[in-house]
């Protein structure tokens, strides 16, 4: 595995810097163009392990809306995302459901639960 | 003769009169046929809804359409208060800008004279900014005619429709008719879609296709091509909004522009002329060039147009032209029962109470069949009532008769879930497909600033309970436009399945 | 038959809009002991943020990054414990102005005919979005074309889904999580068209939305006509100039089956327009004080029915502070002030609110810039008050406060506007 320069776009403020992240066989070697530490941060984080929040929606079954809006505690590994997706299109939920009610506990075996984040109450 | 079945091809505007005049008579089996899975969904639901007075027709040139258009004015007011159709007739001015203009417009004062146009004359620019302070002052003077109407040309279609049915009629939709069929010189039926209608009589009010129907049963005497016209619609609270109908002076090519205050409330500007070739029935798109257009005549007729930002819709619809120029209204004895209320241009939608009491004048006079009254013929059909036309009192009392009333589901043309309700089962009476245009135009929901963004969404979900239908199953205008392509995770589900078989 | 008779209820405060404003508003006006209720239009309280799923609520309100739907459980919860009483599926039908202290609602909801009269108003009734006919958008109109928010409403409300080759109009903050969204459930998205040389959203967006997900952005470019029967078919998309006018020869089809119109917010403001209130052409909104009072006395504007807002967070903040204003007008029977200082735009400045100041309270200005500047000021001439930013976006407002007695005497007018330097 050779040398790879990744290039970021750094989220932290406005600035929106584009940084270069070089790496040898995996390993940060260079970082260039951040215009501040949190930036350097960021892009090391963006360009080794990018994580994500991942947000949808399930189903959820005598609510008072169909479905109930969900996330990941914590972020998942950016390559996870769809694997996530996968398993929650098969997941339903039952009304009624309190926001920060765990829906799928340790996901993938990531050791990151997905949470309600709306509330569903029951209708009969 | 016993009770002859009658096909009516076509439930625009002229079907639908005809349908319900024929729906009078005892010994007539009426069923109107339609491609479309509701009423109205050609020429009817786009267009300029004039009630023209009759005097910029030429009764050398069209006789058919002079005297019908005249006699249609007439029967409009009676028709209209026995169906509840939302119109009114704030009169009408032909703007000219110029002298040679005013030349050309005391053309039309005499037409009026020759047509039996009451009250038509020609008015100073003093006159004219007192009947209409929103014309432009640009104007010189114009041509008065006070007969001018403006309708809801598809609740009109709508309202003939259900009295129509009301009366005994029927309706079959997303039913094309392929051809007449004819032995031995008579008419025996329709071939559909669906299979062999018998019919005894089959009158042809196809709109567009009238001549195709008409070729098929041999009669190859005109052609229809389509003509586009496209419209502006803006906002209700844009300022301003004429009371009178304005138009410009007709040149021979061009019937020229209209702004009108449409009975819904909202300015609307239009229509533009395009003729388009015969294999373009369909094609109701709108151009660039044409909002343009429209818009720039139409600040010729007015003292300002509202900004362009305050356009909440614009919309095309397609004029049948007939090779004739005139209607082509007429019974023929070979074949024997067939009868053409073709080539209804403007101005068919005025003329279309007249052409269906025509077709029955024909029936009885050309084809000979003795029409016998019904008795208990109900003359009267209400329409939904509406929030937004209520005054307070009223919405008290609508709301402690039926409690969806005060749900409201359209917040722009506070349209409630109970005239939601009303629309479907109106849908369902007459035999139509309960589609979410179908209940836009019955309602008007969905029609104003916001056009549908708010309560489409929760019309879907209110018609798939009503319906006892998944919501994604609900459909804009039928088949192939459904509203949504399954629930939220109907991708995921399809992209498992695939990979696991 | 004896003719039915409305239901009466009186209140100090009347709460139009139960979204993030109007909750915030109806806290602040309950802990204040005013008497206060909520009419909601749509099936819950909560408004828009109920169908956002996404983060980035909350950060300066509650001090962490929530959801839409977390930040607004939060604020009916507040709400409910104070018991706040409110209608749900309510419509105000009208809105009359009896006297200063009096102003009259009449109010539709499922089985109910209401009077409510009130002393103040607050009305936080949101925002409408731009649809395809306003950005002159033409060709055929079949199925698969959707706002932005009825697209996300279906999804993330009612569990259903649009479509599935997806292409977004707009690339602001609403464009760019919707464009995520149908990549999340399965959808292709097939690009996201911008008509600005830049990008409408936060670059946390565009990164996190769009290169996550591969989605092409194409500045410089609209939609300018949509082909299909039935349902969509495909777009027809052209380059523009700097004029924002298409380049003829450009136009190409990008085959699709959906489009969703993500062409910006405008205040909702229907009511208020028909009662006769001063409107900011700028803002598309009423123009306020600085208690967020409007041209009719006792009627506040807050949230996007005001001015559209990029933060939940600063329409929370004009929830309260028109609870504030509404406390004192009802205390005083109108706004103590001894004049009105017009704030007026200046070069680079889109908008500003709120519209009036008195110089006497601590007021916050939120402005928004026309076009993306780099190193620069908003500054009030006048005060030579500044806040400078490395970046200064159309995307994120930018706030400058104003202290008490901070404003001299003859100063007649104050001005906002840009000042680049270097």
């Amino acid at each position: 595995m050779g040398r790879e320069v990744k290039r970021i776009t750094c989220i932290v403020c406005p600035n929106g810097c584009e940084i270069e992240v070089v790496l040898e066989s995996g390993r940060v070697v260079e970082v260039r163009g951040a215009g501040c530490r949190r930036g350097v941060e960021y892009a090391i984080e963006e360009a080794t392990s990018p994580k994500r929040i991942v947000m949808s929606v399930v189903k959820c079954i005598d609510g008072d809306l169909p479905t109930v809006s969900v996330k990941t505690s914590r972020p998942v590994p950016k390559e996870r995302i769809w694997d996530v997706m996968k398993v929650l299109s098969e997941v339903e939920a039952r009304a009624p459901v309190e926001v920060g009610q765990v829906l799928v506990r340790n996901v993938l075996g990531l050791g990151i639960d997905v949470v309600a984040t709306r509330r569903c109450r029951k209708v009969s | 003769m016993g009770r002859l079945r009658v096909a009516i091809v076509g439930a625009g505007i002229v079907g639908c009169a005809i349908a319900r005049e024929l729906s009078r008579y005892e010994n007539l089996d009426v069923v109107v046929i339609e491609r479309e899975p509701d009423v109205g969904w050609g020429a009817t639901k786009a267009n300029t809804g004039i009630v023209h007075p009759g005097h910029e027709e030429d009764p050398d040139q069209h006789p058919l359409r002079a005297r019908l258009c005249v006699e249609g004015n007439r029967l409009w007011r009676e028709w209209a208060r026995e169906l509840d159709i939302p119109i009114k007739f704030p009169g009408e001015l032909m703007l000219f800008f110029s002298e040679e203009e005013r030349k050309r417009a005391q053309r039309f004062v005499e037409l009026a004279k020759r047509n039996g146009v009451p009250e038509v004359r020609i008015v100073d620019g003093e006159e004219l900014r007192v009947l209409e302070p929103a014309a432009s002052p640009r104007a010189i003077g114009a041509v008065w005619a006070p007969t001018a109407g403006v309708v809801n040309p598809i609740q009109a279609a709508i309202a003939m429709i259900e009295n129509a049915v009301d009366n005994g009629a029927r309706l079959l939709v997303e039913t094309e008719v392929k051809r007449v069929r004819v032995e031995s010189g008579k008419v025996v039926g329709v071939e559909t879609s669906r299979g062999f209608i018998e019919a005894d009589i089959v009158i042809n009010a196809a709109g567009i296709n009238a001549d195709e129907i008409s070729a098929s049963a041999g009669i190859d005497t005109f052609r229809i091509w389509p003509r586009k016209g496209q419209y502006v619609v803006f906002d209700r609270l844009a300022q301003p909004k004429p009371t009178r109908v304005l138009h410009t002076v007709p040149t021979p090519i061009t019937k020229g522009v209209y702004a009108v205050t449409t009975t819904e409330g909202n300015l609307m500007i239009g229509p533009t002329a395009e003729d388009l070739p015969p294999d373009r029935k369909r094609d109701t798109s709108t151009t660039r060039e044409g909002v343009e257009y429209v818009l720039r005549e139409g600040s010729k007729l007015l003292e300002r147009i509202p900004p362009r930002r305050l356009v909440i819709k614009t919309f095309a619809g397609l004029r049948p032209e007939p090779t004739t120029r005139d209607f082509v209204v007429e019974a023929y004895q070979k074949p024997w029962g067939l009868i053409n209320a073709a080539g209804t241009r403007s101005p068919g939608l005025t003329a279309a109470p007249a052409i269906a009491k025509l077709v029955a004048k024909l029936i009885a006079e050309e084809l000979g069949v003795e029409l016998v009254e019904k008795r208990g013929w109900r003359r009267f059909r209400r329409g939904i009532e509406r929030v937004r036309d209520a005054p307070w009192p009223k919405l008290v009392e609508l709301v402690k008769r039926d409690p969806m009333y005060g749900w409201i589901i359209c917040r722009d043309e506070m349209v409630s879930a109970a005239e939601v309700i009303e629309a479907v089962k109106r849908i369902q009476r007459i035999g139509a497909r309960v589609t979410l245009d179908g209940v836009r135009f019955r309602t008007w929901l969905g029609m104003g600033r916001c056009q549908g963004s708010f309560c489409r969404v929760a019309t879907a979900m209110l018609l798939s309970k009503v319906l006892g239908v998944k919501p994604f199953e609900i459909t804009l205008r039928g088949k192939g436009s459904e509203y949504a392509v399954g629930d939220v995770k109907a991708l995921w589900r399809e992209r498992l399945g695939e990979r696991r078989t | 038959m004896v003719s039915a008779a409305p239901e009466r209820i009186d209140v100090d405060v009347l709460v139009i809009g139960g979204g993030p404003a109007g909750l915030a508003a109806a806290a602040r006006c309950a802990k204040l002991g005013l008497s206060t209720m909520i009419v909601e239009v749509g099936d819950r309280l909560g408004g828009i943020p109920l169908q956002c799923v996404h983060p980035g609520f909350g950060i300066h309100y509650f001090g962490e990054d929530l959801t839409g739907t977390e930040f607004i459980e939060r604020l009916i919860d507040r709400v409910e414990e104070l018991g706040v009483p409110y209608l749900t599926r309510a419509y105000v039908t009208e809105l009359i102005y009896l006297d200063v202290d009096r102003k009259l609602a009449r109010v539709l909801a499922p089985g109910r005919a209401i009077e409510i009269e009130a002393k103040a108003i607050i009305y936080a009734a949101g925002a409408r979005e731009r649809h395809v006919y306003e950005i002159n958008i033409v060709g055929d109109r079949p199925s698969g074309i959707y706002t932005a928010g009825e697209a996300q409403a279906m999804m993330d409300l009612y569990g259903l889904m649009p479509g599935r080759k997806v292409l977004i109009v707009g690339s602001g903050d609403v464009g760019l999580i919707m464009a995520r969204r149908f990549a999340l459930e399965g959808a292709e998205v097939v690009g996201v068209v911008e008509i600005m040389p830049w990008p409408g959203g936060l670059t946390r967006n565009v990164v996190q939305c769009l290169q996550d997900f591969g989605i092409p952005l194409l500045l410089s470019h609209a939609v300018i006509a949509v082909k299909g029967r039935e349902r969509v078919e495909a777009a027809i998309v052209a380059e523009v100039d700097k004029n924002l006018k298409p380049v003829p020869g450009t136009e190409r089809e990008i085959p699709c089956d959906t489009i969703v119109i993500a062409a910006g917010l405008v205040p909702n403001t229907e009511l208020l327009e028909r009662l006769g209130v001063a409107m900011d052409p700028a803002t598309a909104g009423p123009r306020v004080n600085e208690l967020l009072e409007t041209s009719v006395p006792g009627v506040f504007a807050a949230g996007n029915a005001l001015a559209i807002n990029d933060l939940v967070d600063n329409v929370a903040e004009q929830g309260e502070l028109a609870a504030e204003g509404a406390r004192i007008f009802i205390e005083n029977s109108g706004i103590p002030t001894a004049r009105w200082i017009p704030v007026a735009r200046g070069k680079g400045i889109r908008l500003v609110v709120p519209q009036l100041v008195s110089g006497e309270r601590r007021v916050k200005l939120l402005a928004r810039v026309s076009k993306p500047f780099r190193r620069a000021c908003v500054e009030i001439r006048e005060l030579g008050i500044r806040t400078c930013r490395p970046r200064l976006m159309p995307a994120e407002m930018v706030s400058i406060e104003i202290s008490p007695g901070s404003i001299p005497r003859d100063v007649e007018k104050l001005t906002l506007e840009v000042v680049e330097h270097g």
